[in-house]
């Protein structure tokens, strides 16, 4: 790769060991994706919950955090995924003192290294948007997916290490969704059914993604006529990247680097994929069957927004929860101040749900809190969760926000 | 005999052992118990068997970021495959091994990586050269 003046100098420590740490890191990547060189990022965003960093992760950056506030600044905006440990209501959880501990210690060290705690996968919609063709550094799949297709901005998916390099640094190796040729579609699906609410969204992008199944393949979405809304794109990326690994959408006519099939398809279009509706029917018909008793209900993944809350709120009241379902809400930090002053909060936790602030449901030590609370079976409106979470012990099951509320009131699916 | 196999320059060291492989994904998060070192995801092809210090063969990477840090964590547990072979891996597993000092490749010139080795072959990776080889 070709290095130029400054990054030289951080190669070789004259800019501080965090700074010669992430440059060599940033390197080995870049090579194994034949970067050339490096591109300078506007914002980064990482992804370090507790129970994914464990003690090592969170010994790393103390280690970073520790050479110094001049050296280890962060010297772009750098924000937060969300965190793994609600740190008022870990103990009504079930959370353990140790996971709090680890939580506290990861907080500490990223406020040293000058990273604002944002602690939310929902960037896009509550802090500072990037615009087409803005360089960043973002973690959470679900984020890079609709940054790169909605807004168009440009970011690989940076997990937490390639994230704070990126931060220390201000670039990023210039591979991947960075080069306008890793942009151009290699897929081509066309659909005649608009989804009709959020999971309906999330099943479709499931259906794509789960038929392109690698980080390297851009589909390009054909039959959507009106603009659909940030929550519906918000639900159809997130599952999208998560069955299929997919950083990058089209939607001719809608999102911004597609004004036609042909713009985003320079290299030739590709044969067209139709999607039935049945065969979502089927994709959704995995997830949980009508009698199935419920443990938890969750509205996570991606946070909630002000939008769904209040969504929520109208389901939810004048309902109480099955005495054995449980109910578990997780927004942002941002979002949560708006719904308390609002009154979603109250309206939402009067029928016995948790609203859990900063965090997500499935990177909180999920199975320790299944097994602390008895929860085996959970229900949720997130296509992106039901994919996560079996490898956690859940036996998961899908259906639309309204059915997910009811379901919780009858303790079993309806 | 040995047989020589060319992929892309990868990450990490030189290494050697036993292949597991399958014709599924990978998700640090979404497939494993890290605690006890197998896969834990019913649906996933390797279901309960343990990849500790194996070299595991797959398609590809799946899902979110968090695998990323995993990796390094795993390896700092010694409960780490040795190493990852893909057809095709995604930004963050190749992230992820760069942290942890985990040996990746991907990009095999002679095809598919799940059907150019089975489970139990003996193989060395070298990531510099591009090439594994089995024993």
């Amino acid at each position: 790769m070709q290095l130029n003046k400054e990054e030289k100098a951080m190669l070789n420590g004259e800019l501080g060991e965090p700074a010669k740490w992430a440059l060599a890191h940033m390197l080995q990547v870049g090579q194994m994706f034949d970067a050339e060189s490096f591109v300078n990022v506007s914002q980064a965003h990482m992804m370090a919950d507790p129970e994914s960093l464990g003690e090592a992760g969170v010994h790393f950056l103390e280690q970073l955090a520790g050479h110094g506030s001049v050296q280890s600044q962060v010297r772009i905006p750098m924000i937060t995924d969300p965190r793994g440990v609600d740190l008022t209501q870990y103990q009504a959880l079930g959370q353990t003192e140790e996971m709090a501990n680890l939580e506290r210690r990861t907080i500490k060290a990223c406020e040293q290294l000058g990273i604002l705690m944002t602690n939310t996968c929902i960037n896009y919609q509550i802090t500072m948007p990037p615009v087409l063709g803005d360089h960043v550094a973002y973690g959470d799949t679900g984020v890079v997916i609709y940054t790169n297709s909605v807004l168009g901005a440009r970011s690989n998916f940076e997990g937490g290490p390639s994230a704070i390099a990126a931060g220390i640094t201000g670039r990023t190796p210039k591979y991947g969704l960075h080069l306008n040729e890793k942009r151009q579609s290699t897929r081509r699906f066309s659909i005649n059914h608009r989804p009709g609410n959020l999971t309906e969204w999330g099943i479709l992008g499931a259906e794509i993604g789960r038929r392109c199944n690698s980080y390297w393949e851009v589909p390009v979405i054909e039959g959507i006529t009106t603009a659909p809304t940030s929550d519906e794109l918000k639900h159809f990326g997130a599952a999208m990247a998560s069955f299929g690994s997919t950083p990058l959408f089209h939607i001719v006519g809608i999102t911004p680097e597609a004004s036609s099939l042909e713009v985003v398809c320079q290299n030739g279009i590709p044969p067209v994929e139709k999607i039935s509706e049945d065969e979502l029917y089927q994709l959704q018909d995995q997830f949980g069957k009508k009698g199935d008793k419920v443990d938890v209900v969750v509205f996570a993944a991606p946070q909630l927004s002000i939008i769904e809350l209040a969504d929520l709120a109208k389901l939810v009241d004048g309902k109480k929860l099955h005495s054995k379902t449980d109910m578990i809400v997780c927004t942002a930090p941002g979002v949560a101040a708006d719904s308390e002053r609002l009154g979603f909060t109250r309206r939402i936790e009067s029928c016995g749900a948790r609203l859990l602030v900063g965090t997500c449901f499935y990177n909180q030590y999920a199975k320790e809190i299944g097994e602390a609370n008895g929860w085996k079976t959970i229900l949720s409106n997130s296509t992106k969760i039901v994919n996560i979470i079996s490898g956690y012990g859940y036996k998961p099951a899908l259906r639309n926000m309204e059915q997910c509320v009811a379901s919780a009131v009858a303790g079993e699916i309806l | 005999m040995s047989k020589q196999f060319k992929c892309h320059q990868g990450i990490g060291t030189k290494t050697q052992g036993l292949a597991l492989v399958a014709n599924d994904g990978f998700s640090a998060r979404y497939d494993l118990d890290r605690i006890q070192g197998v896969f834990s995801r019913p649906a996933h092809k390797l279901y309960e068997q343990s990849y500790i210090d194996k070299i595991l063969v797959l398609n590809t990477a799946k899902g979110g970021v968090a695998s990323a840090w995993m990796l390094h964590e795993m390896c700092s547990r010694g409960i780490a495959p040795k190493a990852i072979l893909f057809n095709s891996a995604n930004t963050i597993l190749a992230q992820g091994a760069a942290l942890a000092g985990m040996t990746m490749c991907d990009r095999f010139e002679d095809g598919d990586v799940t059907e150019l080795f089975h489970t139990g072959d003996q193989l060395i990776v070298d990531p510099v050269k591009g090439l594994v080889t089995i024993t």
